[in-house]
């Protein structure tokens, strides 16, 4: 049962609004929800009629995910999805970089992680739009949420809406949420080799954001080496060096991203 | 863990083409997999079998096809087989190579019970 509203639902996302308790919106996962008791149909060989289908199994995920980037096409927004280990500092980036993008242009943001509302409370001090869509158990967002979490906000014509994925350096990497581009963020206290150990991730990658640059004198982190390590796993991946603790770094990259905003 | 997501959706596309064709059960799920698909087997499989309880597709069995990725050279033109996100060609030595299959994750057919 769900515990703010006490409406059936148990599992499945729910989408919050920093500062107002009483807010909340499930994020129906409904078909699977029923679940009987049945004796076990073990079988050894299979019969029946074979019919073709022939789909791939995230179909559904991928047309709603082709919907949102309609939608964003359509309203001149930039949809970003940012993905990275839990601790990379894309929360920090984000309150780095929004107040620097928002006299400009207007930013919205949705926030993603299992549980809390605590990132959607450091975006909300910003004074930009937020929603926080709490996954649950889930490990990544996923197209309907997005969805979803869309239809509570009003995005405004040629904005920027950064999405902040769940921690998470894998299972983020398979869904498709309808965003233009997906920054990787990793920082200097992680190993070099990441993008090798997670290579989907930094393969289904346009940006790679390397973050925390002001602790490299104290790290023993290979910032070309991890460089590399990336650009073998995808050589198209566009690649920043920044600090968002000090800010060092950050002018070239909000240029870069001020330059995408651009309508072309 | 997101297997679990994927064995939910193979779930839902499942049931809805059993649903369209009239079918009381679904005995057998064939699947595609790229070896470089980003999804665990094994997991997948674990996963398919408690998210199938209590659904139509519910003791199906799960006959999964992994799928050989292949590469191609942008320099030479070859195709050739990859084991990993990057590879040099093998015929040139070139860095500019492309996975062209291997990250396939396809429900190729069913089988009903009438």
């Amino acid at each position: 049962m769900c515990n703010t509203c006490g409406c059936s639902s148990s599992d499945g996302a729910v989408i919050y609004k920093p500062g107002d308790a009483s807010y909340h919106v499930h994020v129906d996962n409904d078909e699977h929800g029923h679940h009987h008791e049945h004796d076990s149909h073990a079988h050894e060989h299979t019969h029946g009629r074979q019919v073709v289908v022939e789909q791939d199994v995230l179909l559904r995920n991928n047309l709603l995910a082709e919907r949102n980037r309609g939608y964003f096409e359509a309203k001149n927004v930039l949809a970003i999805n940012f993905l990275s280990s839990p601790g990379s500092g894309k929360t920090s980036l984000l309150e780095k970089i929004i107040p620097l993008i928002k006299t400009d242009y207007p930013v919205s943001v949705i926030e993603g992680d299992q549980q809390t509302t605590r990132d959607a409370e450091r975006i909300q001090a910003l004074g930009v739009p937020v929603l926080q869509v709490n996954t649950g158990t889930g490990c990544h967002l996923d197209a309907l949420m997005i969805n979803r979490a869309v239809r509570e906000m009003e995005l405004a014509d040629s904005s920027l809406l950064c999405i902040e994925n769940v921690g998470n350096l894998v299972c983020p990497a398979l869904f498709d949420l309808g965003e233009a581009m997906k920054v990787v963020v990793i920082s200097v206290t992680e190993g070099e080799d990441k993008p090798l150990k997670y290579p989907t991730m930094f393969l289904e990658a346009d940006v790679c954001i390397l973050n925390k640059t002001d602790l490299l004198p104290y790290v023993s982190f290979d910032a070309a080496k991890c460089r590399e390590n990336a650009m073998q796993v995808n050589r198209r991946l566009e690649w920043f060096d920044l600090s968002a603790a000090t800010g060092e770094g950050i002018d070239v990259w909000i240029e870069w991203l001020k330059s995408k905003l651009k309508k072309d | 863990m997101h297997e679990m997501s994927i064995a939910l959706s193979i779930i839902d596309a499942v049931a809805a083409k059993a649903e369209e064709e009239h079918a009381k059960k679904v005995n057998g799920i064939e699947l595609e997999v790229g070896k470089l698909a980003g999804v665990e087997v094994g997991s997948l499989k674990f996963c398919f079998s408690a998210a199938a309880k209590g659904t139509i597709a519910e003791g199906a069995a799960l006959d999964i096809r992994e799928i050989q990725p292949v590469g191609v050279c942008s320099e030479c033109g070859r195709r050739f087989s990859m084991n990993f996100y990057y590879s040099t060609c093998d015929s040139c030595g070139s860095f500019k190579t492309d996975l062209v299959s291997g990250r396939e994750l396809l429900i190729k057919s069913i089988i009903l019970e009438e």
